[in-house]
This record gives structure tokens, C-alpha cells and sequence, in this order.
């Protein structure tokens, strides 16, 4: 090493000889004669962010972080927090998984392309459609690009797009504003007992509609007992049916290609990330005759000029970066690195273990209803439809008095409205559950 | 031979374990998962918790190990070119050293709760999302930041909705023109598209800048906004700036800043002290977040105070010293289902604090020194000039995807290739602030080498990788995208 590191940023390696050396290269006196900017436009003043240390750093988020009340969250309602495996942690970070960009150079990039393209296949084996992206944001982007998908494939025109009353707001005000540059209206069709209501539906649909969006499990945990008919109803009109789900439980519920689905989004974090505040990995699966018009990127297989299998991705002509203004979506960074945890994470439980997990799922918030249910001022569920990992429940009395007492003793519920609570065994242990039963049962004497 | 096995011996064994994993074609390929173990289960009705008219039949998918799982993806892993395995001067992608310490504050574990929590119990996590407003409301001279995007092109659909919004409140509802520079990312058009605009495309003067004639043919009643980056993607900064917002506030538009070179600039000029109304932020880029192979990123979005009321919902705001979230007065609503990316929020903000504004300002200075260096020791010609944090070479009569692959065989990752296209054969490379001189002139000497390689060794580049050179055509022209597609061969 020549000289002395220059201060600054701890990650420029420059000692002052090779600056020096560079600026003779260059040709230039001072690196500040580098910046063409003009005089009016130079920014003098100082931001006021003072230079700290990395212990110093660490301990300012930790501290800060602390003041996070520690609460067991029996919390769903669209984001899901389930134990993910060591392993998945430690392979992830592996640091070229980490450190790497999107694969323009597929040659250099074969294990990520790998990767992404078994999460595709884990997704065709999930939905039964034939095709998924490698990821879009979370959920609530997955469906706003199925509308706009929606908008392309749909021959007839019609600018309807139906959603539940019961979507959550998050989702819907992303989907209005995703069809905001387009023809396309969002409305809401009721639902009746946490479920599509088929017969008030029915009245609502006609050629006018583009789209059809329904959940299973519902926002409430309910599992759709009709979706076939909802399918049905949906291609009744040629509208495209675009299901809602996850792959914990697409691994158990229905398949979405049996219920006549044309589009599967939801949240596939669900496996792979911890509840990390809302962060999540758009699924997006649909029908090969939709192919052209997919949003996002698509892995695929290919040959090498050794004519050896090699992975790349393919199809980037619908892509912004191509086709600009004509692209099927303006999606360009995604959440490949979430994708690759998802399928590690798949991978890890193996198909027993997804079915067991999606059957505890069911079996562990049935058996918490059952128990909430013989506290008196609870009736839980709150409907008669099967459950899927979460469930409403009636209080007799004020639900965010009760959520606030839960709080005090260590619990996080939804409250939904004066009258009712959600409550998602995801995220929580048996002893978890045994603790918090005992504490509500005090809370509603 | 020094060793007891004969060659015999030692290729039987071989070929046994080639036989059992037979898509194995080269000892460099990992099989897929479900080519090493595909397991059917199926739903049984009498130990299914729900009738059979509910659920699935079957579920098929690899069954693996722990073990095996962990080899699996320690393999994939070595068929990868990262930052922390060599340079990465992919142009306008900023593609920087992640510091390792903000991984270990993302996975502190009182920042994992859920976003459905009241927010009285995670002060916390909306202090640390507060002071991350702050820092980037500094940066970019802005006077209000909201964190839901979660990347950059979900920023610019923010900008663009909030332009949106803002002139339908000011009755100028008919503005349905978005400017945007022929060499701006492809982003940009996608996204003015996707919010209903059309798009005007705005051709470089013969400096590689914004032309000030062309700007002023393009503008008019209908124009809703600019959006530009400064500097641009030719590595050039639009000198012209305040003439070029005056003219854009004049016809009554708005002036959107890219904010993916932004790394040139820190601490030296501001967006919004140039005349910007609204910006995003790649934290993923200019604050060293990890790309993860394609993703998360995040995409903050700034506004001038005028856009403030009509920024995503919900946004952080102090009352009294306790953090509350709040819808701003005329909200466009949620871009994302729940508050963006936060593990790549709580880096960037990690990162921020680390440097500091002596660092900030120190990475602008290198990376704008290591551009200009880097530049001035490669063979192809650069036309344009002078330079900020990334240049645009030309590779002339050779082939620019080319030049890349065969820079893949001196062991460095190519440049953005074959855009802006306002270059021919565009090299377009942006070192960053993090290699040394000695990096840069093993960064040099791989172009120089492949400017000297002949026209045979070029086209049949790269030799040295997990695969050679692969065809994309029949990728597209046959398209397999799962192991599902593979079997039906």
C-alpha cells in the first residue's frame, strides 16, 4: 500500500498516492474539478448525519429496534409469519446469491437462474397452470398486473373488474391504482358468511366484466366451499378468474387450474421470510396461451454452444428494457432474492411436509376456535365455513378494549370492527396458543 | 498416477454417479431438485382434515435432505458472479460493495413484526422509518418522503400517479403527455404508460444532453412531466438544469428525477435544489443494499411540499414524540399491500448512518474519480464528456454482447451493454466507488484484451464459465420454464 487511506467512506479503498496517480491519469488537478456542475447548483451546506462507527451504528438500530414492544402476534390477515428453517437463512446469504444483479449474462449466472427456475416449477406444480414469473413485489402488485393482463387478453371489451367487499384495502386501492391509466373500474361483489355470496353474484356479472378476483382462504381464513361455481361464473362471461392463495395452502386446498383459475396471485413469502413488517413476493402463475403477455421475468431453459442444458432468462422482449413504452409491465427489480428463499424453503419441507404443514394449519385454528368458543362473550368462528390457519371471532364486548387488555399481557389481535377480532395461529407455538387462551379468558371475565 | 485408484476404476465410479444423476451432461451442472428426488403425496380423505371436495388430490415435489438441500444450493451458489466474488461495472445499475453489518441489523429480530401490529407497539420500527425519511429528504433536497415502493420503477409509478393526482386537483386533468430522453432508462416509459400517459420521446443534442430546442418543440398545455436524470445515463450532467425546469414549470408540467445515478451526486448537488418536484431513490443502489440477484430493492419517493398531500398511504410523522402512521389529506392510496420493502429500508437507513455526510460526500468523489480513470485507460473510443460516475464506450465494429462475454473470460463482469442506444455498440460502465486502482486496471486490461481478440475468439466467448455461450433464441422460439415442461420431452 502507498500512502494513507484518504477518509470517508470506510468501503473506497483509495490511498492518497493512488488518487494522486488516478488524477495524473486523468489529467486533472483535484477530484472536485471532476463534477461538471454548475455554480448555481452546488450544494455548499451539510446534511447534519454525523459519521459513525459500525458498533455505534449496530447499537443505534439495536437500541432503536428495542423499543418494539415484544408481543406473541396471532396476527394473518394477508402477511403470514411461519418458522423458516436455519438452513434457508444460511444459504440465502450466501454471498453471491446476495451480492449478485439481475442475470443479463446468463453464462456467469447459471445457479441463480437455476434456482429461480425451480421456484417457477414449485409455483406449476402448486397451481397446476402452466407458466409463473420469477416474482413481482407482494400480493397486492401481483393482482394490479393481472388486471392490466387482463385488459390485454380479453378479446371483448368491457372494462368491469370485480373484487370481494371483503379485499383488503391495501390490495384494492393498489389494484385502482395500477388500472388508474386504464379503461377498467373496480367494483366489489358481496360476500355472504366470510365467502362469496354465488347468488348475489351471479346478478352482478355480465359480458361488461374483464375480470373476476376471488381468495381462498378469504382475508378471514374462511375456505371458499364453491369456487368451482365462482370459475364458472367467471368464464359465464369470459371474464379472466384470477385466484388469490399462497403456497402453504395451495399445497392443501384445492388446485386452482381444477377451479377454472386463469391467473393464481398471492403472497409466496409466506415461505421464506419472516413477518419482516409487510415485505412480501408477489406469486403470479397463469395459462401458456397467455404467455406473451406475462408481466415480470421468466427463466427457461436453453441449450449452450456445447449444446449442454444452461438456464437463462427468455422472453425479454415484453420487458421495459426492450420494449419500453409496449412492455407488458414496468416491473424491472423484483424480489428474486425472496424467490430463492421461498423455494429453499419449499424445498426444505418437501411435499409431506407442505401438505402436514397447510393440514396443521387447519386442524391447529379449528382447535383454537373451539377453545376460544367455550369462553363466554365469544362465539368463535364467527361463521359456520372450514377454516384456514385464522378465523373471526364475536366478542360481546368492545373488541379494541379486549385487543388493548391482550396487549398489556403480551398478545397482538386484528380488531376488525366494535364487535370482532381476528385471530392466525401461523406465527405462534402450542405453548404460544395455551398462553394466550388463558389470558383472553381473563381479559372477557 | 499417485494415488491407488486406477483410471479405470476412478472413471467407474464416475460414470455410476453420472448414470444415477443422468442429466448430469459435465461434472460443472447440478441437477435439478425433482431430477434427484420427486415425491408424491397424496391427500388421504380419512387423515385429511377437510372433506375431499376442498382440497388437492396429489402434490409432487422434490423430497431432499437437509444435507442434500444444503450441497444443492452451495453448488448453485458456485455458478454465480456476485460483487463480493469481483468488479461489477454494470452502467446505471450501481452495483457497489454491501457492507455485511447491515445484514446482521436487517435479521435483528424485534425488526420482524407484523405490519397488521398497533402502532403504539412498534415505536421502534416507525422511529427508524421516520429517520429514514429524514435522511432522504436531505439527500435529495426534498421536503417529504414516503418508503412504501418497493423498487425503483414502483417509485417512478408513485411520481407519476402523484403527478397525476396533482393535476387533477388543479383542474389540469387534461395533461396526458410525459416527456421523457431517448437514452432514459426503459422504466420510465413502461411507467408513464402504465399510468395512462403518452409518451413523447425527446432526442439528445450532439453533446449527449437534453436539446433545448427539441425540449421546447415537446413541451406544451398537454405536458404533465419531464422525467429526467441528472446525471444522465451517459454519465453527463444536464448542465442546462435550471433552464430546463423553468421551461417545464413554465407550460405548467412537473420535473420527475430518476434517481438511479444519484451516487454521482451525493453530498455535491440536490435534486431539488435543481428544480426537481419529484424523485426516487434506488436505496439499493446509492446506499449499497444488496440486489439479491434481481431484487428486493426499494424505491423512496420525494416530493417538493406542493405533492406532499397526495404521497401513498400511510406515511410515519412524529406527534408530541411518539411515531404515528397517518394518510396524507388528498392520498393516491397504497402502491404496495403493506409498507414496502423494510428488510432493504433498515439497510439503506444502517448504511446512511454509517457514512455519515463525510462519507456520503466521499463516495460521490470516487466514484466519479474511478469512472473518469477507468475511462481514460480502455482502447475503445468514448465519445461525449466530461464524465460523472459512468461512461458510455463504444466497441465499434465489434459487437458489444460479445466484448461482454469474452470479458467474462478474464474473470471481471462485463458493462451494461449495447445501451444508451445513442452510442453504437454501447459499453456503457460504471465502477462505483469501491475498487481500488488495481481493480481498475484489471478492469482496463480485460477491455483492452478484448478489443484485441479476434473476431473467432470473440463470437465463441466465454470459455471459462459454468456454461458457454448460450443460445437465447431457441430459449424463446421453444419456451420450457418449469421441470414440468422438461419432462414433457
Amino acid at each position: 500500500m502507498h500512502g494513507t487511506r484518504t477518509s470517508g467512506s470506510p468501503y473506497a479503498p483509495h490511498t492518497d498516492d493512488d488518487t494522486a496517480a488516478m488524477l495524473e491519469a486523468i489529467g486533472a488537478d483535484s477530484v472536485d474539478d471532476l463534477f461538471d456542475i454548475p455554480e448555481g447548483v452546488w450544494f455548499d451546506d451539510e446534511f447534519g448525519i454525523p459519521a459513525r462507527s459500525e458498533r455505534e451504528t449496530r447499537a443505534l438500530v439495536r437500541r432503536t429496534l428495542e423499543k418494539n414492544e415484544s408481543l406473541v402476534e396471532l396476527l394473518g390477515r394477508g402477511h403470514y409469519g411461519y418458522y423458516v428453517p436455519s438452513l434457508v437463512d444460511h444459504l440465502a446469504d450466501r454471498s453471491e446469491y446476495l451480492t449478485s444483479y439481475t442475470q443479463y449474462q446468463p453464462e456467469t449466472s447459471q445457479g441463480f437462474l437455476q434456482a429461480l427456475f425451480e421456484y417457477q416449477s414449485l409455483l406449476v406444480e402448486l397451481t397446476g397452470l402452466e407458466i409463473a414469473n420469477c416474482s413481482m413485489y407482494d400480493a397486492a402488485t401481483a393482482l394490479g398486473e393481472a388486471a392490466t393482463l387482463a385488459e390485454r387478453v380479453r378479446e371483448t371489451s368491457g372494462h368491469r373488474v370485480l373484487v370481494p367487499d371483503t379485499i383488503l384495502e391495501g390490495r384494492r386501492s393498489t389494484l385502482e391504482n395500477y388500472v388508474a391509466g386504464t379503461d377498467l373500474e373496480v367494483e366489489t361483489y358481496p360476500t355472504w358468511e366470510g365467502t362469496v355470496d354465488l347468488v348475489d353474484l351471479e346478478r352482478q356479472i355480465d359480458e361488461d366484466v374483464v375480470m373476476l378476483y376471488a381468495e381462498n382462504p378469504t382475508v378471514s381464513g374462511s375456505i371458499e366451499p364453491n369456487l368451482s361455481e365462482v370459475g364458472s361464473l367467471a368464464s359465464s362471461s369470459d371474464a379472466l378468474f384470477v385466484l388469490g392463495s399462497d403456497p402453504i395452502a395451495l399445497s392443501l386446498l384445492q388446485r386452482p387450474v381444477d377451479v377454472g383459475a386463469d391467473v393464481v396471485v398471492g403472497d409466496a413469502s409466506v415461505l421464506g421470510l419472516p413477518t419482516s413488517y409487510g415485505m412480501g413476493l408477489g406469486l403470479f402463475a397463469t395459462r401458456e396461451s397467455y404467455l406473451r403477455q406475462v408481466p415480470g421475468r421468466l427463466v427457461g431453459v436453453s441449450e449452450d454452444d456445447q449444446d449442454r442444458r444452461a438456464f437463462t432468462l427468455t422472453l425479454q422482449t415484453r420487458e421495459q428494457h426492450i420494449r419500453r413504452e409496449r412492455a407488458t409491465s414496468n416491473i424491472c427489480t423484483n424480489q428474486a432474492w425472496v424467490a430463492l428463499r421461498t423455494a429453499m424453503h419449499a424445498a426444505m419441507l418437501g411435499p409431506d411436509g407442505l401438505v402436514d404443514l397447510a393440514k396443521r394449519d387447519v386442524v391447529r385454528a379449528e382447535s383454537l376456535a373451539e377453545r376460544l368458543n367455550e369462553l363466554d362473550g365469544i362465539t368463535a368462528p364467527a361463521n359456520d365455513r372450514r377454516h384456514f390457519r385464522e378465523f373471526v371471532a364475536h366478542v360481546d364486548d368492545s373488541a379494541r378494549a379486549i385487543a388493548r387488555a391482550l396487549e398489556e399481557r403480551g398478545y397482538a389481535v386484528h380488531v376488525l370492527d366494535d364487535d370482532h377480532i381476528q385471530c392466525c395461529i401461523s406465527g405462534v407455538t402450542e405453548a404460544d396458543i395455551g398462553g394466550f387462551v388463558a389470558a383472553i379468558s381473563e381479559v372477557t371475565q | 498416477m499417485s494415488d491407488n485408484v486406477s483410471d479405470t476404476e476412478k472413471s467407474g465410479v464416475e460414470d455410476a454417479y453420472y448414470e444415477q444423476a443422468r442429466y448430469v451432461r459435465n461434472g460443472k451442472y447440478e441437477p435439478l431438485l425433482a431430477e434427484k428426488d420427486s415425491t408424491r403425496v397424496t391427500i388421504d380423505d380419512d387423515e385429511s382434515p377437510l372433506p375431499a371436495d376442498l382440497t388437492r388430490d396429489t402434490l409432487e415435489l422434490p423430497g431432499l435432505s437437509e444435507p442434500e438441500l444444503a450441497r444443492h444450493y452451495t453448488r448453485l451458489s458456485q455458478m454465480i458472479y456476485g460483487i463480493d466474488t469481483g468488479p461489477y461495472p454494470l452502467g446505471s445499475c450501481t452495483m457497489k460493495y454491501n457492507p455485511k453489518f447491515t445484514e446482521d441489523v436487517a435479521a435483528l429480530e424485534s425488526g420482524a413484526v407484523h405490519p397488521g401490529r398497533s402502532p403504539e407497539t412498534i415505536q421502534g420500527t416507525l422511529e427508524l422509518l421516520y429517520r429514514l425519511q429524514g435522511y432522504l429528504a436531505q439527500i435529495g433536497g426534498m421536503d417529504a418522503v414516503t418508503l412504501q415502493p418497493p423498487a425503483g420503477a414502483a417509485g417512478e409509478f408513485v411520481g407519476i400517479r402523484v403527478a397525476n393526482a396533482y393535476h387533477e386537483h388543479n383542474d389540469e386533468g387534461h395533461r396526458d403527455e410525459v416527456i421523457i430522453p431517448e437514452s432514459a432508462h426503459g422504466t420510465n416509459f413502461a411507467t408513464a404508460a402504465l399510468g395512462g400517459y403518452n409518451v413523447v420521446s425527446l432526442p439528445s443534442n450532439d453533446e449527449g444532453r437534453v436539446d433545448l430546442e427539441a425540449l421546447e418543440a415537446a413541451l406544451s398545455e398537454q405536458t404533465a412531466a419531464l422525467m429526467l436524470t441528472n446525471p444522465n445515463t451517459l454519465g453527463l450532467f444536464e448542465r442546462d438544469i435550471t433552464e430546463i425546469a423553468e421551461m417545464v414549470h413554465d407550460v405548467g408540467g412537473l420535473l420527475y428525477y430518476d434517481g438511479a445515478n444519484l451516487n454521482a451526486l451525493l453530498g455535491r448537488a440536490r435534486p431539488g435544489d435543481m428544480g426537481f418536484d419529484v424523485m426516487h431513490y434506488n436505496v439499493h443502489k446509492t446506499f449499497a443494499t444488496p440486489h439479491g440477484g434481481g431484487g428486493p430493492g426499494a424505491g423512496p419517493v420525494g416530493v417538493v411540499d406542493e405533492l406532499a398531500p397526495f404521497l401513498p398511504a400511510p406515511r410515519v410523522r412524529e406527534v408530541e414524540n411518539e411515531y404515528e402512521l397517518f394518510d396524507p389529506e388528498r392520498t393516491i392510496g397504497h402502491v404496495h399491500g403493506y409498507q414496502g420493502n423494510w428488510l432493504v429500508l433498515i439497510k439503506a437507513f444502517a448504511y446512511i448512518a454509517r457514512l455519515g455526510d463525510e462519507g456520503l460526500l466521499d463516495a460521490s468523489a470516487k466514484a466519479v474519480l474511478n469512472a473518469n480513470y477507468l475511462a481514460s485507460q480502455i482502447d475503445y473510443e468514448v465519445p461525449y464528456g466530461p464524465f460523472h460516475h459512468e461512461f458510455v464506450a463504444s466497441a465499434g465494429e465489434q459487437d458489444a454482447a460479445d466484448v461482454a462475454k469474452r470479458m467474462l473470460d478474464f474473470g471481471v463482469h462485463p458493462p451494461t451493454t449495447k445501451w444508451p442506444e445513442i452510442v453504437s455498440e454501447a459499453l456503457m460502465t460504471e465502477p462505483t466507488e469501491v475498487e481500488s486502482k488495481e481493480t481498475l486496471d484489471l478492469l482496463a486490461s480485460a477491455f483492452r484484451r478484448a478489443s484485441a481478440s479476434d473476431a473467432e475468439t470473440l463470437e465463441t466467448a466465454p470459455s471459462r464459465t459454468a456454461a458457454g455461450r448460450i443460445d437465447q433464441t431457441s430459449a424463446a422460439r421453444n419456451p420450457r420454464l418449469s421441470w414440468h415442461a422438461l419432462d414433457e420431452e
